[in-house]
């Protein structure tokens, strides 16, 4: 059973997906559960699997007994193991929250959303874990396809945001296949360790150049890095909640993690960082997605909106704190990485609920929120603390590395980008106290009545989404105070440098 | 580079010539077209071409071919060169790519038959006019 962790991670959802989908034609009522099962049998085995990869180092297994390079490796080491865990939590807890809003936006189809949950996070976990890169395009076309239907499902814009990301997608996961398909002529390999020790030998060729320009561009796409971010505002905010929270977090997360891969793991980190020189450039456009997705996010008018933004921002962090090339930027990075994915979900799961309230995320529509729902903008108000970096949650370590890496490389227009947008970032958030907690202004000698005003009623998002909202945020904090030791048990031995 | 030999190098190359032209065709398609479905068609020879790329490039020189053609069945015994052989494994991991392009042509024209239902345009821009419309709408 242990020796099957990472084959588990990724055919128990796949398989469950089926059954879900068969479900849904007999008994609606057991496709929660079932799911439910199959995402904690993933969550259950990416912890197994990494305690095991601390113990042991890097787990290999071969998928039906073939060994590599002509069979399909898995392969997990303290890169893939920390964040396989994050994802699958991440997943877990996202559809422990959102039962009550799937029932209520998705009414009848209630059936195909957690078939196309299910194929979602059975794309990205098969990412994480792949060691074979064109079973890694495979697997990136079963989460983005499954995310263009999760996303395009929405009412209003969605299907036309949709239709968007399915061009902006196919970009991306194309530039990746062909990149892969240079690789292929220049190596005659696809699995990865075996390409990492056939490249140097090589070296330098324009074909493995091309390769590498290819497959990093793609993922540029597909992580929405700033100017080609087009895709990803619309796509987030015009989904459903349940789905907006579910892809938002995971999907750029798993793409850096793709770009940290392909960086270090197919290509040789020696290439990378100085051979093809575009580190320097890469940081300076990072430096330029924080800013514009900062000033972005001010100007929306719409909570999932400026969320949606400030992942735009994120990325630039992670992508900046990677590619300045030194070990507290890549700690910086990969922490973030982790970080990211619960902060965001946080915040959107936060959202959701008070969709689920109030049907509206317009700014105008949240005066009076933190009366009307207290615990939700409590924890909501953790995760943006975390966001804005404020300790003790996590989002202040990770920034703390990513600033440390930017002063240790000299790249001191990315520690100023940083902090700019950690204050744009404190701007955003207090606006919404602002909204949310004194509005509507009381007026007149009636003033001190306002506050019991007729909307003043108590009316909480149901228990489920506040338990997984709780844990979440709850998570935020116990991440930041434990960061120390997730650097220096895992992190640390993430990435050869 | 004199005008012969720009001509051999075009024409030794030529799957990969055919292969950058396709390519352009299909970006230029997305990016350029108001229609969405002709977006869509472009989506399709974009990833057609990268099909084209991986068949092309199992190819071998001097007459290798396909393991059927050349011993059918029950014709055991026969040492297997892999020289005789075109590689096969572009061909079987198009299989695949061909799989996932069917697959987002269905997601993208089930998305476009709910942008029809719900604008009854497909032309990009007339569809964004209206969403202005209604968004003008709503705040007065």
């Amino acid at each position: 059973m242990k020796e099957h962790f990472p084959a588990l991670i990724v055919v128990t959802p796949l398989i469950m997906a089926l059954l879900v989908s068969a479900m849904s034609w007999l008994n609606k009522k057991l496709c929660f559960p079932t799911t439910v099962l199959a995402l904690l049998v993933s969550l259950l085995s990416s912890i197994g699997l990494l305690l095991r990869v601390m113990s042991e180092g890097t787990v290999r297994y071969r998928l039906g007994g073939w060994s590599p390079p002509w069979g399909i490796a898995y392969e997990a080491d303290h890169l893939n193991g920390l964040i396989l865990v994050v994802v699958s939590l991440a997943a877990f807890l996202n559809l422990i929250g959102s039962k009550a809003l799937v029932a209520k936006e998705f009414d009848q189809k209630e059936g195909p959303f957690y078939t196309l949950y299910l194929l979602f996070v059975t794309g990205l976990l098969g990412i994480l874990v792949t060691g074979d890169a064109f079973n890694l395009y495979v697997l990136l076309e079963i989460a983005s396809l499954s995310g263009y239907a999760l996303i395009g499902m929405g009412n209003g814009r969605a299907s036309l945001a949709g239709l968007n990301y399915v061009f902006m997608g196919t970009i991306g996961a194309s530039f990746y296949l062909l990149g892969i398909g240079y690789l292929y002529l220049a190596t005659g390999s696809l699995n990865m360790a075996d390409i990492s020790a056939i490249l140097p030998g090589i070296l330098p060729s324009n074909v493995v150049f091309l390769a590498f320009l290819l497959c990093l561009s793609g993922m540029l796409i597909k992580m929405a890095f700033f100017p080609l971010h087009g895709w990803l505002p619309n796509a987030y905010t015009h989904a459903f909640s349940t789905a907006s929270s579910l892809v938002a977090p995971l999907t750029t997360k798993v793409m850096i993690y793709v770009m940290i891969r392909i960086s270090f793991f197919v290509f040789p980190p020696a290439f990378v960082l100085t051979g093809v020189d575009i580190s320097g450039a890469l940081v300076w456009f990072a430096v330029v997605a924080m800013v514009m997705g900062s000033v972005l996010a001010l100007s929306q008018k719409r909570l999932k909106r400026m969320l949606a933004y400030i992942i735009v921002a994120e990325v630039g962090y992670m992508v900046g704190g990677f590619w300045l090339g030194n070990r507290l930027g890549m700690n910086g990075a990969i922490l973030h990485i982790a970080n990211d994915v619960m902060m965001t979900l946080c915040v959107f799961l936060a959202a959701g609920a008070i969709s689920y309230k109030i049907n509206d995320d317009r700014f105008s529509a949240l005066q009076g929120i933190f009366r009307k729902m207290p615990f939700t903008m409590a924890f909501f108000m953790i995760g943006a603390l975390s966001i804005i970096g404020v300790p003790p949650t996590c989002g202040f370590f990770s920034k703390w590395y990513l600033i440390s890496g930017g002063i240790a490389a000299g790249q001191y227009g990315f520690v100023a980008a940083l902090l700019f947008s950690s204050l744009v970032n404190a701007v955003l958030f207090f606006r919404i106290v602002e909204i949310g907690y004194y509005e509507p202004f009381p007026e007149g000698h009636h003033a001190h009545h306002a506050r019991s005003g007729p909307k003043g009623g108590m009316a909480e998002a149901p228990l489920g989404m506040l338990v997984s909202l709780g844990i979440t945020a709850g998570l935020l904090i116990v991440m930041g105070i434990y960061s120390g030791d997730i650097v220096n048990n895992i992190i640390q031995f993430a990435v050869p440098l | 580079m004199t005008m012969d030999a720009f001509t051999t190098f075009v024409i030794s190359k030529y799957n990969y010539w055919a292969v950058v032209v396709l390519i352009m065709i299909g970006l230029y398609a997305m990016i350029a077209k108001q229609n969405l479905v002709k977006k869509i068609i472009g989506m399709n020879i974009f990833q057609t071409a990268i099909i084209l790329f991986y068949v092309s490039s199992g190819a071998k020189s001097g007459g290798a071919t396909i393991p059927i053609i050349l011993n059918a069945h029950g014709e055991d015994g026969i040492p297997v060169r892999a020289m005789d052989y075109i590689n096969p494994l572009p061909h079987v991991l198009m299989l695949t790519a061909i799989v996932v392009s069917v697959a987002t042509l269905g997601v993208a024209l089930s998305l476009v038959l709910k942008i029809y239902n719900q604008y009854g345009t497909l032309e990009e821009d007339e569809i964004r006019l209206k969403i202005q419309k209604e968004a003008y709408k709503s705040l007065h």
